[in-house]
C-alpha cells in the first residue's frame, strides 16, 4: 500500500530579498513515522528548506517562493492558511537551545497556553509526558519552577525538544539540534530522535554527514539550492548513485 | 620624555577629567543641602506661603509638581510605550518610519521654551483649555515622549531576536511574543526610559511658564482646569521676582525640588539593578 506524503514539495524554488537563490526547483516527498536528513554543504539552502515547511521563512522581508508545499495535501501557503496552528502542528527545534526567560515549567505551558489551553490539569500533563518523551523528566522533575537557563547546554536542547513535544505537533523539524552538543548529550537526542519517530514525521539538518548516516531512515542530499540524490539512509551512504553526492559523503568536499 | 613619565602623566590627567566631572555635582548638591536643609521642616513642607511668599511653606508647589509629573505619565507613558512597540517591533525601515524617526530626533532637540509657546497656542488657547493642570502635563508629555520612545525603543531591541523567533516557533502571534516574552525583559529599560523622562518633565520650567504655572496661589488646584504653583516655576519667581525674599527660603525651595528629582533618579537605578539580577540572558 503506498502511504501519501506527510509533506509534499512541488518545484519549490525560494530567492531571498538579497537576490540570492535558496532552493532550485526541488521535489521532494516526506513520509510520517521515518527520520527525514537534510545534509550537504553549508548554505546549500538546508535551513531554508526547513524554515518553509513551518513558513518561519515569514519572518524574512521579501521573499520570493515558486512551487507549492503541501501538507497532508494542502497548500501550507494558500491564503486563508492559519500560520500560527501550522507552526504549532510543524514544530522545530534550533541549532542553538534557546530556552525562553521563563522557568522550565513555563516554557514548556507556554505554547499550549498561547494556543488557548487553560486547565491546570491538562498542562501538568503536557509538561510530564513532553519531559518524559525527551528523556529529561527525571532530571528536571523536582526543579521545574527552576529558570530553563540553569540547566546544562545539553538539558537545554532537550527541553527545547520537550517545548516542541507539548505542542502536540504532527512534524518535528530539527536544524542541527546537536551542533553545540557533547557526545553523550548528542546521543540521547538521537536515541530520542529514534523513539519519537514512531509517532511522529522527523525531519532533521544532521550537523554531519556521519549523524546523517547514524539517524538517516530516508536522506537528501541538498548542494547549491538543488536536491543532488535522496533515497534510503542504509543505502544512500554506501551506494550513492550521484558523483557529487559520492564526493561528498566520502569526505572529498564539504 | 620616558616611556614610563607619559604614562603617568595620561593616567593623572584622565583621573583630573573624571574629578573635574564629578566635583560640580558634588559641590552643587552639598551647597544646596546646607543652604537650604536650616529651610526645612515639616510645616514649610506642608505649609502654605505667607507674607507674599517671604514666609511659610511650598506645599502648593510640591502638589502642583506632583500633579503635572503624574499627568505627565498619563499621557506620555501610554503613547511613548505604544510608539516605541510598532517602532522596534513591527515597522518595516520604510521612508514612512524614517520620517518619524526624524520627528522624534528632532522633537528631542526643541528647545523647552518652544514647547512651552507651543503650548499656549495649542493647548491653552486653540483647544480652550485655558491656563491649567491639563495644558501644562500635555505640553511636558509631548516634551518627555522622545525620551520614553527612544530608550524604550532601545530597551525592546536589545532583547535578543531569537526569543522571538523561538517564541513565533511555537505558533504563538505576535503581539503574544511581545506581551509575554519581549516586553517582561525589556521592562526595567523602558521602567528607566520613563524615569529620566518624567524627572525631566519634574523640573523643567519654560513649558509649565505659559500653559499652568501660578505665581502666586496659596491654595491646592481644585481641577485639572485649575492653575497650580509648580517647584521649578515657583523658585524662579522667589529667586528673581520677589523683593526682600530671605535666601534661605530660596535654597530651601531648591532643596526640595531637588530631592524630588534626585529621588527619582534613584528609584530608576534601583530598578534597574533589582531586574537585572534577574535577567536570565
Amino acid at each position: 500500500m503506498a502511504e501519501s506524503p506527510k509533506f509534499w514539495l512541488d518545484r519549490v524554488s525560494y530567492v531571498y530579498e538579497d537576490g540570492v537563490q535558496a532552493l532550485r526547483g526541488v521535489s521532494l516527498h516526506i513520509y510520517s513515522h521515518q527520520i527525514t536528513a537534510i545534509f550537504g554543504p553549508a548554505g546549500g539552502g538546508k535551513s531554508t528548506l526547513l524554515r518553509l515547511l513551518n513558513r518561519l521563512n515569514d519572518l524574512t522581508p521579501g521573499r520570493r517562493l515558486e512551487g507549492r508545499v503541501l501538507l497532508d495535501g494542502e497548500d501550507i501557503y494558500a491564503p486563508g492558511v492559519d500560520v500560527h496552528a501550522l507552526r504549532r502542528r510543524v514544530g522545530m527545534v534550533f541549532a542553538t537551545p534557546v530556552p525562553l526567560p521563563m522557568s522550565i515549567r513555563q516554557n514548556l505551558t507556554y505554547g499550549p497556553e498561547m494556543a488557548g489551553v487553560r486547565q491546570r490539569a491538562r498542562l501538568d500533563e503536557l509538561v510530564e509526558r513532553s519531559l518524559q518523551a525527551a528523556a529529561l523528566w527525571d532530571e528536571v522533575k523536582d526543579r521545574l519552577d527552576e529558570p530553563g537557563i540553569a540547566l546544562s547546554g545539553g538539558q537545554q536542547q532537550r527541553l527545547c525538544l520537550a517545548r516542541t513535544l507539548a505542542l502536540e505537533p504532527d512534524v518535528i523539524l530539527l536544524d542541527e539540534p546537536t551542533s553545540g552538543l557533547d557526545p553523550i548529550s548528542t546521543a540521547k537526542v538521537e536515541a530520542s530522535l529514534q523513539d519519537l519517530k514512531q509517532r511522529y514525521t522527523i525531519v532533521i539538518v544532521p550537523h554531519s554527514v556521519q549523524q546523517a548516516a547514524r539517524v538517516a531512515d530516508h536522506a537528501v542530499f541538498i548542494l547549491q539550492g538543488e536536491l543532488i540524490e535522496e533515497g534510503p539512509g542504509g543505502s544512500l551512504f554506501t551506494h550513492p548513485r550521484n558523483r557529487r553526492t559520492e564526493d561528498y559523503v566520502t569526505g572529498r568536499f564539504g | 620624555m620616558s616611556r614610563k613619565l607619559r604614562q603617568q602623566l595620561g593616567f593623572t590627567l584622565l583621573s583630573l577629567s573624571t574629578i573635574v566631572v564629578v566635583l560640580p555635582i558634588l559641590l552643587l548638591v552639598g551647597y544646596i543641602f546646607v543652604q537650604g536643609a536650616p529651610a526645612i521642616s515639616w510645616e514649610f513642607v506642608t505649609g502654605l506661603p505667607r507674607d507674599g511668599m517671604r514666609a511659610g511653606g511650598v506645599w502648593p508647589a510640591v502638589v502642583g509638581t506632583l500633579l503635572l509629573t503624574l499627568g505627565t505619565a498619563i499621557f506620555a507613558v501610554p503613547v511613548g510605550v505604544a510608539v516605541a512597540i510598532y517602532l522596534a517591533e513591527y515597522a518595516r525601515d520604510t521612508l514612512f518610519t524614517r520620517l518619524i524617526r526624524l520627528a522624534i530626533i528632532n522633537l528631542a532637540g526643541v528647545p523647552s521654551v518652544v514647547y512651552g509657546l507651543f503650548g499656549l497656542g495649542l493647548f491653552v488657547i486653540f483647544l480652550r483649555f485655558g491656563t491649567s493642570i491639563l495644558a501644562g502635563s500635555l505640553t511636558l508629555a509631548i516634551m518627555t515622549l522622545p525620551v520614553i520612545i527612544s530608550t524604550s525603543e532601545e530597551a525592546l531591541r536589545t532583547v535578543p531576536q531569537s526569543f522571538r523567533i523561538v517564541s513565533l516557533s511555537l505558533g504563538t502571534t505576535q503581539w503574544q511574543t511581545i506581551r509575554r516574552v519581549i516586553l517582561p525583559q525589556a521592562l526595567p529599560g523602558v521602567l528607566t526610559g520613563i524615569i529620566l523622562g518624567l524627572e525631566r518633565a519634574a523640573g523643567e520650567t519654560a513649558p509649565i511658564l505659559f500653559t499652568v504655572a501660578a505665581f502666586f496661589l496659596p491654595r491646592l488646584p481644585n481641577s485639572i482646569f485649575d492653575q497650580t504653583m509648580a517647584l521649578p516655576y515657583h523658585l524662579f519667581v522667589i529667586s528673581t521676582q520677589v523683593p526682600g525674599m530671605p535666601v534661605r527660603i530660596q535654597y530651601g525651595t531648591a532643596l526640595v525640588l531637588l530631592t524630588f528629582v534626585l529621588s527619582m533618579n534613584v528609584l530608576a537605578a534601583v530598578t534597574r539593578s533589582r531586574f537585572r539580577r534577574k535577567r536570565q540572558w
